[in-house]
């Protein structure tokens, strides 16, 4: 029941997108996002909606698995869509009572609609989907880098994160397992109103929690009987290094950021 | 003697419908009698575990029954939370749930789920710390003050203190050192005999079922693959090797005996008869 919570979204492959540096990625999303809101007008709206294209097309991941990632935002989405057909001024094209429906506004809407859209569903795939989420630490730990200078512990935030997402899948396990064992003893999780329920969960969180501080324990334990004394002086097994699928990338994501930017200007 | 839980054509499947579809158990028919001290063994990944969720209703079935003293406990309005309290299930390592501020309070938390008056769960709480040997002094302690075999203990009497009619426990001497695990086994039996509780055993040490139990259902690849009396089933240790299990020290010994020639039975699994059996060869028996 809880195991069906997917929260490593990662999605095996071997297509160019999965091949690509993580670092790579992570630069490529934040200017997917920035040119997103650079777009203006249906031109530049159509070159980001090809790359977008583009990019499910050579990730390998199935449609099914892109509308999954903007299906629990639609509400959201469409919410706002409707309110901004109601609240953009201009040109009345519908109006009952204190409501106006403006033509500005159904264009507002549907750009904003789209512009939300295609911004979850790029980064599902470009980041969640193709890239693993060791990869995507890794590449945050060396984007970040340089504010080692500053005496930022990236090392150790990056290092951090990756041992918090190891034990996502460890805890939901025991947690399954502590309520199985509750539940066995006649524990009750269902009923009751909220106060009783959220007592229900005394049972739950007070084990969970004497396990994840045992497992914490156990496992500075055995990194330090691995000698691990933090990012001094550490070297990794797998450096990355931009390869010349990386090289082409960049050039064509240039050019299509660039024409995005210049169709929404000038169109 | 009357059956009082039953399964019929149990299959359970992880993950339905995926490609990654595994079955976790399939076609499993068993019976277990009133008053019956079975032992399930199996390697790791048989199905055991899986199997002894389905008996209090943890799990539901895919497909098949499993009936507790005749009645579908999935049939509608059955009432699962009731059933939890007649079928206790003692988990693997079940130290790791225990929450409560003191001893007292934790062994107390099934019986007040079940709704009992203050003086029946203090005295349910008593029988069932004595049954497990724990003193009246560890009772105000905190339970993570106590050792890994008292913590196990306490897990357990946890659910004695229920008097489910039927007792099953899940490799409950595992991590434990020998002579821990053995007085647990002592006071398992001794509960028995007492109670008159229907008990299954998980385990795949052999040594310990051997010791314990009446009948053996042996599992392996999700599917019954043995049944019957601890003679019958360590009498064909080759099944059981080729099942990935192991047979008694003792079995093995008067396996490797018969195997040179000796003529002595093979169905030995207590160390106790094999001591009568040898002393009778060699010294007549009644001389010694």
């Amino acid at each position: 029941m809880l195991k069906d919570i997917t929260l490593g979204q990662y999605i095996p492959g071997k297509s160019v997108i999965h091949r690509l540096d993580p670092r790579l990625k992570l630069v490529l999303t934040i200017a997917y996002i920035a040119v997103l809101f650079a777009a203006k007008g249906p031109a530049s709206y159509a070159l980001v909606f090809g790359s977008l294209v583009l990019l499910i097309a050579l990730s390998d991941i199935g449609l099914r698995f892109v509308f999954r990632s903007i299906r629990p935002l639609l509400f959201i989405i469409l919410f706002t869509a409707v309110l901004n057909m109601f609240y953009v001024p201009g040109e009345a094209v519908w109006s009952w009572w204190i409501f106006t429906i403006t033509k500005e506004g159904i264009r507002t809407a549907i750009y904003m609609a789209l512009r939300i859209a295609m911004l979850i569903s790029g980064t599902f795939v470009l980041l969640n989907y193709t890239t693993q989420p060791i990869m995507l630490t890794d590449g945050i730990e060396q984007l970040l880098g340089p504010l080692k200078k500053i005496h930022v512990p990236v090392h150790e935030l990056a290092m951090m994160m990756t041992i918090a997402l190891r034990f996502i899948p460890t805890l939901i396990e025991e947690t399954d397992k502590i309520m199985s064992a509750q539940k066995a003893r006649g524990a009750d999780f269902e009923t009751g109103n909220i106060v009783r329920r959220a007592k229900a969960l005394v049972p739950i969180l007070v084990p969970l929690f004497v396990s994840a501080f045992r497992r914490a324990d156990d496992l500075a334990v055995a990194m330090e009987c691995r000698c691990y004394r933090g990012s001094e002086g550490r070297t990794r097994l797998h450096t990355l290094k931009l390869q010349k699928i990386d090289y082409l990338t960049i050039g064509a994501a240039a050019l299509l950021c660039t024409g995005i930017v210049l169709l929404g200007i000038y169109v | 003697m009357s059956t009082i839980l039953e399964t019929r054509g149990l299959r359970y499947e992880y993950g339905s419908g995926l490609p990654s579809e595994v079955a976790a158990l399939d076609g499993v028919d068993i019976r277990i009698e009133e008053g019956e001290f079975v032992g399930l063994i199996g390697h790791t990944g048989s199905g055991k575990s899986t199997l002894i969720q389905h008996f209090n209703g943890l799990l539901a079935p895919t497909s098949g029954q499993v009936l507790f003293r005749g009645q579908d406990i999935h049939e509608k309005g059955y009432r699962l939370r009731e059933l939890r309290f007649r079928v206790g299930l003692v988990f693997q390592y079940p130290e790791y749930q225990l929450f409560e501020e003191t001893v007292e309070k934790d062994i107390s938390f099934g019986p007040r789920n079940m709704g009992l008056s203050e003086d029946e769960i203090r005295e349910r709480v008593r029988m069932a710390a004595s049954y497990v040997g724990l003193t009246e002094d560890v009772m105000d302690k905190s339970p993570f003050d106590l050792s890994g075999g008292q913590k196990r203990r306490v897990a357990i009497a946890g659910v004695l203190a229920m008097k489910p009619e039927v007792l099953i426990l899940d490799e409950p001497t595992a991590g434990l050192d020998p002579e821990g695990a053995s007085q647990i086994l002592r006071e398992i039996r001794a509960f028995r005999e007492e109670s008159g509780t229907t008990v299954i055993l998980v385990s795949h040490n052999m040594e310990d079922v051997a010791r314990t139990a009446d009948r053996l259902i042996v599992m392996n690849h999700a599917k019954v693959a043995l049944e019957g009396t601890p003679e019958q089933v360590f009498g064909t240790p080759e099944r059981l090797e080729s099942l990935g299990l192991d047979v008694p020290q003792v079995t093995k010994i008067f396996w490797l005996l018969k195997q040179r020639g000796v003529d002595v039975e093979t169905s030995v699994y207590t160390v106790k008869y094999a001591k009568n059996l040898i002393l009778k060869m060699i010294g007549g028996g009644a001389s010694c």
